[in-house]
């Protein structure tokens, strides 16, 4: 479907260019906000990939003749769309310079016909709200299906449009139409059908390669997410378990009350030991897990969920002081 | 030998072409993407019956071909990918405009017959005009050309390292292609029952190779950008070729 330089009129290229050229800002730059460094040579190698696979052919049962890989959908599957258009565009601009596949001037054309309706309509039409309440093979497969057939068609239309906007051919439009959608049909379908047994290769390899996975989604650390759940789980062990804590003694007080009838240590009442319990009581809120000179049962669940808080504050404010030195010294 | 294979021995053979130390490939790069544009862009502007037009603008190409000392047989093997689309579409000219123009002895000549040869001559020369810029300018130096007009630094880039990678993973797949027709002969392609497996473990080692590079290039300083050494200014022998040509563009183009 790569469109030659011959088929267009300097107008209709400028024209794409632009639109194409807008539709890559826009991708560099939500590219940039990702501002994940590792997603360029992945970009890269993906484009490579592309073009190797590109290269295989595909026996279709029952014909002579072979398919090939969909290139569009394929990354926006992997990459997500931003980084998927971008890299059909490195693409795209290797196959035109080293294969005159597509021309120069053309290269705007090709890349909306090829490049956009796979990335985006594929992603935001197919892909993501087929995969929005989880993946399975029949919705990789169909999303496969769908999204090459009908990105196809429309870069097959485009061609047709553009070539008539260029004027260079006498052919009627209706029958340019006609001549190209159909073979476009049975291409998409048969690209369709590679791309998903790719996919489904990879879903059951590494899910987590694809994007809108479940496994990718779940990798993601939200942190006022986790605080939430944390906060929440503080309150309830701390507040209402502690409530139903067991009143037999602890492994080591067991122990002790085995040897020596008693769960706690008696002192003498002299030197440091008693000096340290008498600092102990004066300074401790909520001894023994209650209030002070207090048997109410709200003590023990106050004890729990203020412990809590104090054992979640300590360990932010860790975390947070290990991250200022580690930066500083970095 | 296969589609991989030629494709490998194609980037190599361009390669090979564009690291020849001739007059031409040292003119900047910049000047020779710019020239290539224009030319494409004013021969593309023709009218569909304007022959002499677009014959005159042969002497671009004719001219980088000797200067260049490239052969044109190898660039005639370009055309297989291009003249079939073009031909699809400029073959029904002759049959929509049968408006006789004139007559070649007794041989009616019609307008649909000399858009189609109009058509196909833009054709031809579309692709000698990208052949003759890659053969005389290396993917690196194109994308520096074109990191000068601006175009941002992540797509380049990219473009960079697809291009780097396109021929280890093109050897991967050969060798992969290879040994699956050793295994199934007299088979053409690859059976549909093997299309996730063959191409997915490509995928899954082009993703290791892609985390791999990732490290390496941490491990030599890459923060997200790559950084040229020195930038290297227009001559004037550079202003002088590209102002030659763009006067005789626009001669062609005003008296065409």
């Amino acid at each position: 479907m790569h469109m030659a330089d011959a088929l267009v009129a300097p107008a209709v290229a400028a024209t794409m260019y632009v639109c194409s050229g807008g539709v890559a800002g826009f991708s560099v730059k939500k590219v940039r906000l990702e501002s994940d460094p590792k997603k360029i040579p992945v970009m890269g190698v993906m484009g490579a990939f592309v073009f190797a696979a590109q290269m295989i052919n595909f026996t279709i049962p029952g014909t002579g003749s072979s398919g090939h890989l969909c290139g569009g959908m394929m990354l926006t599957a992997l990459l997500g769309p931003y980084a998927a258009f971008l890299t059909m565009i490195g693409v795209l601009l290797i196959q035109c310079l080293l294969f005159a596949d597509g021309g120069l001037l053309a290269l705007g054309c090709n890349i909306w016909n090829m490049a956009f309706y796979g990335c985006f309509l594929g992603y935001f039409l197919f892909w993501r709200p087929m995969m929005k309440k989880g993946m399975s093979r029949g919705k990789i497969v169909g999303a496969s299906i769908l999204g090459c057939v009908v990105t196809l068609q429309l870069g097959a239309f485009s061609v047709a449009l553009e070539t008539l906007a260029s004027g260079i051919t006498d052919l009627p439009f209706s029958v340019f139409v006609a001549t190209m959608q159909p073979i476009h049909l049975v291409i998409g379908l048969v690209e369709g059908l590679i791309t998903a047994a790719v996919l489904l290769f990879v879903y059951e390899a590494r899910p987590e390669m694809l994007s809108c996975s479940e496994e990718r989604a779940k990798s993601r650390f939200s942190f006022k997410k986790t605080i939430a759940i944390l906060g929440i789980a503080a309150l309830v062990i701390g507040g209402a378990v502690s409530l139903a804590a067991s009143s037999n003694p602890d492994g080591l007080e067991w122990s002790m009350e085995r040897l020596t009838g008693s769960t706690e240590l008696e002192n003498d009442g002299t030197g440091a030991h008693a000096a340290a319990e008498e600092i102990q009581e004066k300074t401790a809120l909520l001894p023994d897990y209650g209030f002070k000179n207090s048997d109410s049962t709200f003590g023990t669940s106050f004890s729990g969920i203020a412990g809590s808080a104090v054992v979640l504050i300590v360990c932010v404010g860790a975390c947070y002081a290990f991250r200022f030195f580690k930066k500083k010294k970095s | 030998m296969n589609k991989l294979g030629n494709a490998l021995y194609e980037i190599h053979h361009m390669d090979m072409l564009a690291a020849k130390d001739q007059w031409v490939n040292r003119l900047h790069p910049l000047v020779k993407l710019v020239l290539t544009i224009v030319f494409l862009t004013v021969t593309m502007s023709f009218q569909k019956y304007d022959l002499t037009g677009l014959l005159r603008m042969g002497i671009y190409p004719i001219v980088l071909f000797i200067v260049g000392e490239i052969s044109f047989c190898d660039s005639i093997r370009r055309l297989r990918i291009v003249l079939p689309l073009v031909c699809f579409v400029g073959l029904f000219n002759p049959i929509f405009d049968r408006q006789v123009i004139g007559y070649i002895g007794t041989v009616p000549l019609t307008a649909g017959m000399l858009s189609m040869v109009t058509l196909m001559i833009k054709g031809i020369y579309s692709v000698l005009a990208a052949y003759l810029l890659i053969a005389t300018t290396s993917i690196e130096k194109i994308c520096y050309a074109l990191r000068l007009l601006h175009i941002p630094a992540i797509l380049v880039t990219q473009v960079l390292l697809t291009y780097r990678y396109v021929t280890v993973l093109l050897e991967e797949a050969n060798r992969m292609t290879q040994a699956y027709s050793l295994r199934a002969p007299n088979q053409k392609g690859v059976h549909f029952k093997v299309w996730g497996t063959l191409a997915g473990q490509l995928l899954l080692r082009s993703m290791d190779r892609a985390n791999e590079v990732y490290e390496s290039m941490t491990l030599r300083g890459y923060r997200g950008e790559f950084y040229y050494t020195a930038k290297e200014p227009c001559k004037a022998k550079d202003w002088l070729y590209l102002g030659v040509w763009l006067a005789l563009f626009a001669v062609l183009k005003v008296t065409g």
